[in-house]
C-alpha cells in the first residue's frame, strides 16, 4: 500500500483523496471529474467525482488556508490532465509534478498581482482579462502553425484555436487552446436562486440545453428530496431524446459535408430543421429551453399526442431513408472507416463519454446505469456500443441512438394520456448542502456538482460537460496528416467549445 | 438511390420569404411584450420576476427590453395578466432603443435617422451578392446552429445572393454571436480591422445584444456593443433562422421601411 494510506487525511488530504480514488478505480469505477473551489489564501478543496452503477460519488480533500501547492494527480491518473490545468486557472492551486501546466480556460500570471475567479469563494471579481503572454512560454518546437488561423474560424464555428506543433523530428502534435470564449459561467451561478440557475444551465452548452437543465435540476431535487411527477418525467425524456436526434443529425450533416456530399448534407440539414421545429412546436423554443425546472416541467407539450406521433413517424421515415443511402455510399464509408481511431484501452482508462466512448467499447450510458426521470419507467433499448473506435463506429453509435430516441419519444408521449397532468411540478426547495446531478447529453454524461446555502442560494456550481472530458482525447486520434483528417475528426467528435471552457 | 435523386425529393421546401410571407416565420413566438400600456393594473411587478432585469416598471409604466429578454417565459407564466407571447420573426432592429417595448416616441425618429444613414452606406450592396463573415465572440453554441441553418434547403440564403465567407477581406457583413468574452475582444478587433468598408455589423442574439443571463461576469462584456459599432440588433436566445434572416435583410437595406 502507498504511504498515503497510513497518514491521516488531515496531514495529507490529497494523498488520502488519491488513495481513495485509486481503490475505487481499481474496483472498476470510473474517474469522471476533478473540480476545485476556493481561494488558496482562505482555504481550498479538490473534489473528484467517481461514477459507478447507481450513483456518482464525490470524494473531497480540503487544503488549509495558505496552501498553494499539492501533489499532482495527473502522473498516476492521466485523465486528470485538463482538470488540473483548469483548477490552476480558476482556483490558483499549483499541482506539483504536473507534466504540462499550460493555461486552458483562463491564462493568468503566476504572481502576487494576479486576480482569479476562485469559484466557491465569496465575492465576484470585477473583471479578469486573459493574460495572453502566459500562453507563448509553453510553446515549443521548430515549426508551429495554426489550423487555419484561430481563434476565429473559417465558416460558422465556435471560436477555438488549434495549433499544430512539430517538435523536432517527431510526428506533429495537435494542441487545443479553447480559452478565448471563457465566459465565467461557473462564478455567475453563485448567488443565484435555483430557478434562475436552471436557466443559466441551459446556456452553459446551448446545443445540449435540455441535458444541462436536467443534470442541474437533478442536483437540486436531490437536495430538496423532491420527486418529479410522472408526467413531468415523461416530458423530460421526450425533450432529452429530441435533443439527441437533433445533435446526431448535426454530426451526420457535418460528416457528409466534410466528405463533400452536398445533397446528403442538405438532407440531414433539412431533417435537423424539422426536428428543431417539432421541439419549437412542443415548447415554444427550438432548443427546448424553459421546459425543465427544478421539481418538474413548466408545461405540457403544446401539440396533441397523435400529432406528435405522426410527426415523429414522418421524420423517422425520412431520416431512415437517407441513413440507408449513406451506408450504401462506399466512397463515404471509405473515408470514415479507420478514420480518427480512438484506442479502446485509452478510451477505457480515460473514461471516454457518450458516442465517443461507446464507439470504442465503453458501455456506460447514465440513462441505463444511473436512470433518472422517465428512463426509470420506460424500457430503454440496449445501449448502442461499437468496438472499432473509428469515425465509422462513432457514427454507427449515433445512428443506433437516433433509432432508440424515436422509440423512447414515442413511449414517453404514449404514456402521457395515462398520467395525472394536473400537476407538472412539485416544490423543490433545496436544503443547504452539496449534491451531484447527472444526465446523458447527446455528447455524453453531463455532471453538476452543486452547493446550496441556508438561504437556498447557489454557493458553488461546477458543470462538467462531456465535451470537456472528451476533447482531451481529440489530439490522440490523429494518425495521418493532421490537415487532411481535421474536418472529419472534428465532425466525428461532435463537441461544443462553449461546454468546454464555459 | 443515388444522392442526386434523393436531392430531388426535397421537393419545394424552400421558404418564399421575403418575397412572400412564411407561415412558420409568422407563427413563431419570437418575443414577449407587456399587454397593458401604462400602469401595471396597480399591481407592482416583483423585481425578481425577470432573471435578466428585462422588465422595467418606470413610474408605473411597464416596459420590456427585448434586448435583455432570454425568452424564458416566466413573466408570462406568473403574470399572464401583464405579459404575453408575440408571434412573428421580424425581431431585428436598427437601433438598440428600438428593442424596448412599448417604444418611446423619440425612438421612432432616431431609428429613421440610422436607417437612412445605413441605407446610404450600403447602397452598393442592394443588387450584388452579399458576403457574411461569422465571428463567435463567446456564444453558448446554439447561435451557430441557427446561423448554419440559413444554409439548409428551407432557408437556402444562396437563392438571395447571401453567402458565408471564410475571409474577413471578402466580407460585407459581420454576424457576431456571443456575449463578448474578454478573450475574443482582440480577435474580434482584428477581424473588424481586416474587413473592408462599407461594413455592417449584426449583434446576433440576446447575449450579443446585452450580455443576457451570462453577464455580468468577470470574463465578459455586456454585449458586443462594448467592443464594436453595431448596426443591427437581433435578440433571441438564440434568434431563430428567420430572425437572423430578417437581420441580414435589414442590414443590406432589403427590407422596406415599414418592415423595420
Ligand atoms: S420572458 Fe423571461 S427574460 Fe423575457 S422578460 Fe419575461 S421573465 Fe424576463
Amino acid at each position: 500500500m502507498s504511504r498515503s494510506a497510513v497518514r491521516s487525511p488531515a496531514q495529507d488530504p490529497v494523498g488520502a483523496l488519491h488513495h481513495a480514488l485509486h481503490m475505487r478505480l481499481a474496483s472498476g469505477q470510473r474517474f469522471a471529474a476533478l473540480l476545485g473551489r476556493g481561494d488558496p489564501d482562505a482555504g481550498t478543496s479538490l473534489t473528484a467525482l467517481v461514477a459507478h452503477d447507481g450513483d456518482v460519488t464525490a470524494l473531497s480533500a480540503t487544503l488549509p488556508a495558505g496552501v498553494t501547492h499539492y501533489p499532482a494527480l495527473t502522473p498516476q491518473l492521466p485523465a486528470a490532465f485538463w482538470y488540473e490545468r483548469a483548477i490552476h486557472d480558476l482556483v490558483g492551486l499549483l499541482p506539483d509534478g504536473h507534466p504540462r501546466l499550460d493555461p486552458l480556460v483562463l491564462p493568468h500570471r503566476d504572481d502576487a498581482s494576479r486576480l482569479l475567479p476562485h469559484p466557491g469563494a465569496p465575492g465576484q471579481p470585477d473583471r479578469i482579462e486573459p493574460y495572453e503572454r502566459a500562453l507563448s512560454v509553453h510553446l515549443h518546437g521548430t515549426g508551429v502553425f495554426t489550423i487555419p488561423h484561430g481563434p476565429v474560424r473559417s465558416g460558422v464555428f465556435e471560436s477555438v484555436e488549434y495549433l499544430v506543433e512539430t517538435p523536432g523530428e517527431d510526428i506533429p502534435h495537435l494542441r487545443i487552446r479553447p480559452h478565448a470564449k471563457h465566459r465565467g459561467v461557473q462564478k455567475r451561478f453563485e448567488g443565484m436562486t435555483v430557478d434562475d440557475g436552471v436557466l443559466l444551465a441551459e446556456r452553459v452548452e446551448g446545443i445540449a440545453s435540455v441535458a444541462h437543465a436536467l443534470a442541474f435540476a437533478h442536483a437540486v431535487e436531490t437536495l430538496a428530496v423532491a420527486r418529479v411527477p410522472v408526467a413531468a418525467a415523461m416530458i423530460r425524456v421526450l425533450h432529452a431524446e429530441l435533443e439527441r436526434i437533433a445533435n446526431h443529425l448535426d454530426v451526420l450533416g457535418k460528416l457528409t459535408d466534410a466528405a463533400g456530399l452536398a445533397v446528403a448534407t442538405a438532407r440531414f440539414g433539412l431533417h435537423k430543421e424539422h426536428t428543431l421545429r417539432l421541439v419549437g412546436a412542443l415548447s415554444g423554443s427550438r432548443f427546448g429551453r424553459g421546459v425543465v425546472v427544478p421539481g418538474g416541467v413548466t408545461a405540457l407539450p403544446r401539440l396533441p399526442a397523435d400529432e406528435v406521433t405522426a410527426e415523429l413517424d414522418r421524420l423517422q421515415h425520412a431520416i431512415n431513408g437517407d441513413v440507408r443511402a449513406l451506408l450504401d455510399t462506399s466512397s463515404f464509408l471509405d473515408r470514415v472507416r479507420t478514420a480518427g481511431p480512438l484506442d479502446p484501452e485509452l478510451a477505457r482508462t480515460h473514461g471516454a463519454l457518450g458516442p465517443i466512448g461507446r464507439g470504442s467499447g465503453c458501455t456506460d450510458d447514465c440513462r441505463a446505469s444511473r436512470p433518472y426521470d422517465g428512463y426509470q419507467q420506460l424500457a430503454p433499448p440496449p445501449v448502442a456500443v461499437r468496438s472499432a473506435g473509428d469515425a465509422q463506429a462513432r457514427m454507427q453509435v449515433r445512428i443506433d441512438e437516433i433509432e432508440a430516441a424515436f422509440y423512447l419519444t414515442r413511449q414517453a408521449i404514449g404514456r402521457l394520456p395515462d398520467c395525472d397532468t394536473d400537476q407538472l411540478s412539485v416544490v423543490a426547495q433545496p436544503g443547504a448542502g452539496q449534491a451531484v446531478g447527472w444526465a446523458e447529453a447527446p455528447q455524453g454524461e453531463v455532471l453538476y456538482l452543486l452547493d446550496v446555502d441556508d438561504a437556498a442560494r447557489i454557493s458553488y456550481c461546477a458543470p462538467r460537460s462531456a465535451s470537456f472530458h472528451n476533447l482531451m482525447l481529440f489530439p490522440s486520434i490523429f494518425v495521418g496528416d493532421i490537415l487532411t483528417d481535421f474536418p472529419f475528426n472534428e465532425a466525428s467528435f461532435g463537441l461544443s467549445i462553449a461546454g468546454v471552457v464555459m | 438511390m443515388p444522392w442526386v435523386l434523393r436531392g430531388l425529393r426535397n421537393g419545394v421546401v424552400t421558404t418564399g420569404y421575403p418575397r412572400r410571407s412564411d407561415p412558420y416565420a409568422e407563427a413563431f413566438p419570437a418575443s414577449v411584450r407587456p399587454l397593458v400600456v401604462g400602469s401595471a393594473n396597480g399591481v407592482p411587478v416583483d423585481d425578481t420576476l425577470c432573471p435578466t432585469g428585462a422588465i422595467h416598471n418606470r413610474a408605473g409604466a411597464l416596459q420590456l427590453d427585448a434586448g435583455q429578454c432570454i425568452l424564458c417565459g416566466r413573466c408570462v407564466r406568473e403574470r399572464p395578466d401583464l405579459f404575453g407571447w408575440v408571434s412573428g420573426s421580424q425581431t431585428a432592429r436598427l437601433h438598440r432603443q428600438a428593442l424596448v417595448v412599448p417604444q418611446l416616441p423619440e425612438t421612432d425618429e432616431a431609428v429613421e435617422l440610422v436607417r437612412r444613414q445605413l441605407a446610404a452606406r450600403v447602397r452598393r450592396m442592394f443588387r450584388r451578392s452579399v458576403h457574411i463573415r461569422h465571428v463567435d465572440a463567446g456564444s453558448d453554441g446554439s447561435e451557430e446552429w441557427e446561423a448554419l441553418a440559413l444554409l439548409n434547403p428551407v432557408y437556402d440564403v444562396h437563392r438571395l445572393g447571401i453567402f458565408f465567407t471564410a475571409s474577413p477581406r471578402h466580407a460585407d457583413v459581420l454576424l457576431i454571436t456571443g456575449v463578448g468574452s474578454h478573450g475574443m475582444a482582440e480577435p474580434l478587433r482584428r477581424t473588424v480591422e481586416a474587413t473592408p468598408r462599407p461594413l455592417v455589423v449584426i449583434a446576433a442574439g440576446t447575449d450579443a445584444v446585452s450580455g443576457g443571463l451570462v453577464a455580468p461576469s468577470y470574463a465578459v462584456a455586456e454585449g458586443i456593443g462594448e467592443l464594436v459599432d453595431v448596426d443591427v440588433w437581433v435578440p433571441g436566445s438564440p434568434p431563430s433562422p428567420f430572425s437572423l434572416l430578417h437581420a441580414l435583410l435589414l442590414a443590406v437595406g432589403r427590407i422596406p421601411p415599414e418592415g423595420r
